[in-house]
């Protein structure tokens, strides 16, 4: 049965940082400090390079190697957030061989950056892209689908979270210090977690 | 963008190994990226570690050394620390007397001291208290922001702090003091420019030359508010009037008053300032007992200032008024 291969998961969405590095920094300047682009990069380069070093033996081992790469590397408050959702995915995900599995740890991943950043659905985050892609997984798993259309609704529902982003008023983070400002711009937290979705699907083996 | 760098990436890396040959009197820890006290850890004294984004100096490595912080953690350029860093610089400075964490208040710096005070707990069983500084009166509503930032009054905290850990006071005095400090100081900032990240290279935000920026915090942000440009004494009525109605500040009280450059603006500019806000706060009847003017709490190369007020009683101003020897203060020995 066809489900998220975690090892190539990281190393797509390595790929997709590193191709929206330049971005996911020019989101940040405007509502931030221009360095999300360049702090992801960074991390994500170090996981990639962690798991070239030897391969994980399981997905939980993956995620949690991830995990720790991300909370060592990246500092700011995108290190501990992904690298909660990566820990969290771990333990939830030791047994997991198909697309329900994934659902479930995918949800326990969210769950560990609500809890860390403590930001609520509408406060311009990454939970803003991460909670309507946990939500339309668990729908499809519900709903019998095959793992490829459920990690396409994903997709889709995390790409339409981020984009509902713009024009909302940010509650948490440095982009809430802007007040009314901060509307009409994307944010770069939900952006990168959209393709954090958006290489799950990709790495479906 | 002009800027004195060999690779931006190397740049944080690159000043401190100046800030190591300059000042000998320090450790500096490349690898773990620490920069402690060359007497670490000091028997029996509480531990003083603080740490934020590279970019502010000279914060927080600059006020390393006796009578101010044990240890400093700086991160990537506007990036906090992460949390290795941040225990790797709490067990070098832990000598059995608890170590005092001083944050600022940024969404990135809380959570990764957080995770940090948890590992120290969890593995070598040090006792942290951590003190989120939030002086920023910018920032209006925090029901709805993720609170006022951190800003002048770490300086000041981190001098008054130091002061009473060097005293050898406990770890819960030590605290006490941080609390007090923090919740008796406010500020307010403003830019002319925006800043430029090396890594990115070109100016954070486009500001007019007829513009400036009102409530900046202290990463190259925008601020609250877009006005025009307005000569230096309507701009100290503008920072002042806001920190005066906050904590309230009234009339007999006695004060430091500390005029903050952000990076680019010139000394000659930041006296001028400072003589606008003491004329402001002489009209209160509020006396400047104490005073700091230079660039201490900085955001690259933006141009700008903040204004910090603290209310003084004679324990912080005895505090204030005692020694240090750290590279960017000093005095008193």
């Amino acid at each position: 049965m066809a489900t998220v291969d975690t090892t190539e998961w990281v190393r797509d969405f390595a790929a997709l940082v590193d191709e929206h590095a330049e971005e996911l920094t020019a989101l940040d300047a405007a509502i931030g400090d221009a360095d999300h682009g360049a702090n992801m990069r960074r991390g994500m380069a170090a996981a990639v390079a962690a798991l070239d070093d030897s391969a994980p033996a399981t997905a939980a081992e993956t995620a949690k190697r991830t995990a720790m790469v991300l909370i060592r590397t990246i500092g700011g408050a995108s290190g501990p957030l992904f690298g909660t959702f990566f820990l969290r995915f771990a333990a939830a995900i030791d047994s997991g061989s198909d697309i329900g599995d994934f659902a479930r740890a995918f949800r326990a991943g969210l769950e560990g950056v609500i809890a860390r950043g403590k930001a609520e659905p509408g406060d311009k985050t990454m939970v803003d892209a991460l909670g309507p892609a946990a939500a339309a997984l668990d729908k499809a798993v519900a709903g019998g689908a095959d793992a490829a259309a459920a990690l396409a609704a994903a997709a889709a529902a995390a790409d339409a979270g981020r984009d509902a982003t713009t024009p909302l008023v940010a509650r948490k983070g440095r982009a809430s210090y802007l007040g009314e400002r901060s509307a009409g711009h994307q944010d770069p937290g939900a952006t990168s977690a959209a393709l954090l979705v958006r290489a799950a699907r990709s790495a479906l083996r | 963008m002009k800027k004195l760098i060999n690779d931006p990436a190397e740049v944080v890396d690159s000043a401190l190994a100046g800030l190591a040959a300059a000042h000998p009197e320090l450790r500096v820890d490349a690898k773990r990226r620490i920069v402690v006290r060359g007497d670490a850890p000091v028997r029996g004294k509480v531990g003083l570690v603080s740490g934020g984004g590279s970019g502010h100096e000279p914060l927080h490595g600059g006020f390393v050394g006796l009578g101010m912080l044990d240890a400093a953690c700086p991160g990537e350029i506007f990036t906090s620390p992460v949390p290795d860093q941040i225990q790797a610089a709490t067990a070098a400075v832990d000598a059995g007397a608890g170590v005092l964490h001083i944050v600022k208040n940024y969404t990135g710096d809380v959570m990764n001291f957080e995770m940090a005070a948890e590992l120290a707990a969890a593995e070598t069983g040090t006792e942290v208290h951590a003190i989120v500084v939030n002086d920023d009166v910018a920032v209006r509503d925090s029901l709805y922001t993720a609170g006022r930032r951190g800003v002048g009054a770490t300086v000041i905290l981190e001098k008054m702090a130091g002061a009473a850990a060097e005293s050898g006071r406990p770890l819960a005095e030590v605290a006490r003091i941080a609390e007090a400090v923090n919740d008796r100081s406010r500020s307010m900032g403003m830019a002319l420019t925006s800043c430029t990240v090396p890594a990115v290279g070109h100016p954070t935000f486009e500001l007019g030359d007829d513009e400036m920026e009102i409530g900046i915090g202290i990463h190259g942000e925008p601020g609250r508010q877009r006005v025009p440009v307005a000569p230096a004494r309507d701009i100290a009525e503008l920072l002042l009037d806001p920190i005066l109605a906050d904590l309230p500040f009234a009339q007999g009280d006695r004060v430091l008053c500390f005029v903050n450059g952000m990076g680019a603006t010139p000394l000659l500019e930041l006296y001028l300032m400072f003589d606008e806000v003491a004329r402001i706060l002489r009209g209160h009847r509020i006396e400047i007992a104490r005073s700091l003017v230079g660039p201490y709490i900085t955001a690259l190369d933006m141009a700008g200032c903040s204004v910090t007020l603290t209310r003084l009683d004679d324990e912080l101003t005895a505090l204030w008024d005692a020694p240090v020897r750290t590279p960017a203060l000093r005095w008193g020995i």
